[in-house]
């Protein structure tokens, strides 16, 4: 990717694609109401707003509404896109505030996903470039506008907070008074983005958040929609994987208040009520007769045991390097490893729901939606509407850590299909419970790994073999097109692109097939293999007589950005300091989503052999921080995220049926376990990369490893508890 | 027959079946959407509210067994305690998704009302109930004893 010197002038604008975006932008962001009322469900313009382009419009107010493509789960991307178009606009960042894009792939389209969507930690990564053009023409615009008015050369007209400044007459006009003005100007061939030195915005502290409203209950999410005439809808789910609906009595739950109707749909019998309490309450009255005959009838336990016994042979090359058995021959110590992996549920806060609406040629959809594209052409498909009718509302998202990037848009189009069986017009809500969120599959797949290694008499590793085993994700999906040779990338990120310099190395791959729905979580194949990696590292260092430390910089690759993270870490964690009786610390390295991560896990072990989280230092270079207060929550999260899988989460299948329902048998993180996260940013000038994933799979391995330089055992099975 | 109850200062009726529980008769009776569904088992805290001052689970409780009671939602905190959490909260951006966020701060008022100058174990049993699953406890912690001790010096300033 570009560096940021190299940008300075550039030809950025394709003008005919600008004077579109104006016009669409116009119509398309206003056809779909914001939607928490009736009163402000009309459609139609807004006066008073001059749409300037696709990313933004300017009220007469001065308000500047920034539209953010990538929906705001939490990550900060409102912030983030709202910082590099201000930066360019020299908008008043007090004046600035941010909508959802509507769903239009060819305005919005995420140029590293393909389509309009928000993954991969992409978001500033992907919109750095863009964001900061439209906000350098929408700047030009309102500067041609000035000199147009004013009859003064543009050259000589400052803009700065919000104002527009010709010193040699002493005329000002705030961006609201030239708004209008400046939407019918002709669109800049050429535009100028500022220098790093000219920033005001980017890399400043203090500029807080964008995405307002979360805390004094003003934010609205898909949970809070309410529409005139809208129902509730609560599905009763089949109990196993592969179970379906043989017949249903709705006889008892009809005659409850508020229920207009139960009907059938592929996944399983819905309720359609007034209220949620009440369609939750019919459900429970429903006699539903399930056809077992394709279910799923394994357990999680049993597929683990094939795994285990498929690991035993070697699967297919994902990558080979040199002379795997070579390697192993001409080694000096040679280190075996396994590793147990659940599945794993997201648990967003907010289960999943979605607000649907059918009319006649067209379909409304409200939703914290983070793959447009997928999910317009979904439902498209679904209804026969084109997908270009399908209007999507990009709602805040009470988290989404993968679950909302459902790669066949499952609880959309459980939701479009309840609004399908219901008939009429009237707009609907799914609501998924806790239970039925939590056992609706969709979970990290489940994962065995086996690992073998061998050594030199200088501490360096010569050979490498490690078998991945486990189910593809995008196998049946939009970018199944992607697997290569059996191989899905996301099964094998993370453990391909090694930190480190091994001459003879062999990956490989077990698929393996079952009813159990999968998806991406956060951080993905690095989830599991950052794990497998960096908790091998330390047992290879015990092997070599190494520090952990000293042995990953004897074997770093040539990348330096690797070791200035694990550098840093070092000497901000003190890590050559002597660890305490009942102290223990461990370190991990990882890159993924283009970020580098360090971390230095300090814990202590009590009297009963307990161990608690004390502090983690973590070092991340992500090329410019754009955000950097945003960089260190997502840091700051991301651990805690990360934590709960190493610790205490887990998702099990018994006969078919996922056992945990509820955050009572599905533990995660909680106050009292959070360790004190410090966060060091890498000043760096490289292209700016992911934030909301890199930090997860580091954390694992780096308690795992404290835990094994205390007591010299592995821990090969997780989540592994609190017991040293 | 209809259950009374007083929601942020206002006196109401609730019109629904008497096992309907607070959460649903303050965002379907009421229309306010700033209390949370989260699990309805009373694990999350998302749907945190204040029933006569104390911070209550209000995903699990009927509200037969609150008639009469003093409901305080996240739309209608006022306390100083409450204003120098949500400036605080502010100020140090601790929201991420936001959606247990109103809960979060319900909690912490609640600590806050009854001591203004709570020690870490004290943090730690009032916010232990509330989940956040992007992990802002840190900033959570920072964020009350910030406003703990805004809420020491205004009592200083006026005591």
């Amino acid at each position: 990717m570009d560096k940021l010197k190299e940008h300075g002038l550039m030809r950025a604008v394709n003008r005919r694609v600008f004077l579109q975006s104006s016009a669409v932008g116009l119509t398309l962001g206003m056809t779909l109401p914001s939607a928490t009322t009736a009163e402000t469900a009309k459609l139609g313009k807004v006066k008073n707003t001059a749409s300037i382009n696709a990313f933004v419009s300017i009220d007469l107010d001065n308000t500047v509404t920034v539209l953010s493509k990538h929906v705001e789960f939490g990550q900060g991307s409102y912030t983030g896109m709202a910082t590099l178009l201000a930066e360019e606009l020299d908008a008043n960042w007090q004046d600035v505030r941010v909508e959802a894009a509507p769903a239009n792939k060819a305005l919005y389209v995420n140029k590293l996903l393909g389509a309009q969507g928000t993954g991969g930690s992409t978001a500033v990564a992907s919109s750095y470039q863009q964001m900061r053009e439209a906000g350098a023409v929408a700047r030009a615009l309102l500067v041609a506008a000035a000199a147009e008015k004013w009859a003064v050369p543009a050259v000589e007209i400052d803009v700065s907070d919000g104002v527009l400044t010709h010193a040699k007459s002493g005329l000002k006009a705030s961006f609201g008074e030239l708004a209008n003005a400046a939407a019918r100007q002709a669109v800049p061939e050429e535009v100028r983005l500022k220098e790093p030195s000219e920033f005001k915005l980017i890399g400043k502290e203090g500029t807080g958040r964008k995405d307002t409203g979360k805390t004094d209950g003003s934010a609205i999410f898909t949970q809070d929609i309410k529409l005139p005439g809208m129902l509730v809808a609560v599905v009763a789910h089949p109990p196993r994987f592969g179970a379906t609906v043989a017949k249903f009595d709705a006889t008892k739950a009809l005659q409850l208040s508020g229920v207009h109707k139960v009907v059938r749909i592929p996944n399983g019998v819905a309720v359609i009520a007034d209220s949620f309490w009440q369609a939750k309450t019919a459900r429970e009255e429903l006699i539903v007769e399930w056809d077992f005959s394709a279910a799923m009838s394994a357990s999680s336990d049993e597929q683990m045991l094939e795994y285990k016994k498929a690991a035993e042979k070697p699967g297919i090359p994902a990558k080979v390097v040199g002379d795997i058995e070579a390697g192993f021959s001409n080694s000096e110590k040679i280190v075996e490893a396994e590793f147990e992996y659940p599945y794993l549920a997201h648990a967003t806060m907010e289960p999943m729901n979605c607000v649907v609406q059918i009319k006649k040629d067209e379909v409304r959809v409200w939703n914290g939606c983070q793959s447009q594209t997928t999910d317009q052409n979904a439902i498209a498909k679904a209804t026969g509407v084109p997908a270009e009718s399908v209007y999507i509302k990009t709602l805040l998202a009470g988290g989404s850590f993968g679950r909302r990037a459902s790669k066949d848009s499952d609880y959309v189009l459980e939701a479009v299909s309840v609004a399908q069986a219901y008939g009429g017009d009237a707009p609907i809500k799914l609501v998924w419970t806790r239970e039925d969120d939590m056992r609706s599959g969709y979970f990290r797949p489940m994962f065995f790994h086996k690992l073998r290694a061998g050594i030199d008499a200088h501490g360096k590793i010569i050979a490498w073999q490690h078998r991945v085993v486990g189910q593809q994700i995008i196998a049946g999906t939009r970018l199944e097109f992607l697997i290569r040779d059996g191989i899905d990338f996301t099964t094998v990120e993370g453990a391909n692109d090694l930190p480190y310099k091994i001459p003879n190395m062999s990956l490989e791959v077990h698929n393996m097939k079952s009813p159990v729905s999968t998806l991406w979580w956060r951080s993905v194949g690095s989830t599991h293999n950052a794990h497998s990696v960096e908790a091998f590292m330390d047992m290879l260092a015990s092997a070599a007589n190494m520090d952990p430390l000293t042995f990953r910089l004897n074997n770093l690759n040539d990348d330096p950005r690797h070791r200035e993270v694990l550098e840093r870490v070092a000497k901000e964690s003190r890590w050559a300091e002597k660890t305490p009786e009942g102290k223990a610390k461990g370190l991990a390295l990882h890159k993924s989503f283009g970020s580098y991560v360090a971390q230095v896990v300090d814990m202590s072990i009590d009297d009963q052999g307990e161990y608690s989280l004390d502090t983690v230092t973590c070092v991340v270079d992500c090329g410019i921080a754009v955000n950097p207060d945003i960089i260190r929550a997502q840091m700051d999260g991301g651990i805690g995220y990360g934590i709960s899988p190493a610790l205490m989460s887990k998702i099990n299948i018994e006969n078919g049926a996922v056992v945990e329902g509820n955050f009572d048998r599905y533990q995660v993180l909680r106050f009292k376990d959070m360790p004190v996260v410090n966060v060091h940013i890498v000043d760096s000038q490289e292209a700016p990369s992911g934030v909301g994933e890199p930090s997860t799979p580091v954390i694992g391995p780096a308690i795992a490893n404290a835990l094994f330089s205390y007591s010299g055992k592995t821990r090969p099975v997780l989540p592994f508890g609190i017991k040293v | 027959m209809a259950i009374k109850l007083t929601i942020n200062g206002v006196n109401r009726q609730i019109d629904l079946p008497e096992d309907t529980p607070l959460l649903w008769a303050i965002r379907d009776g009421v229309e306010l959407t700033g209390t949370k569904f989260g699990c309805g088992i009373a694990q999350c805290g998302a749907c945190t509210v204040h029933v006569d001052g104390r911070p209550t689970r209000s995903c699990v409780l009927p509200i037969s067994a609150i008639a009469g009671s003093n409901i305080t939602t996240i739309e209608g905190v006022e306390s100083k305690a409450a204003k120098a959490v949500q400036a605080a909260w502010n100020e140090l951006s601790v929201a991420q998704c936001g959606y247990c966020q109103s809960g979060q701060v319900m909690s912490a008022t609640a600590l806050l009302e009854n001591n203004s100058s709570p020690d870490e174990s004290e943090i730690s049993n009032a916010m232990n109930g509330n989940i956040c699953r992007c992990a802002t406890y840190g900033r959570i912690k920072t964020a009350i004893k910030l406003a703990s001790t805004k809420l020491e010096n205004q009592g200083a300033e006026h005591g």
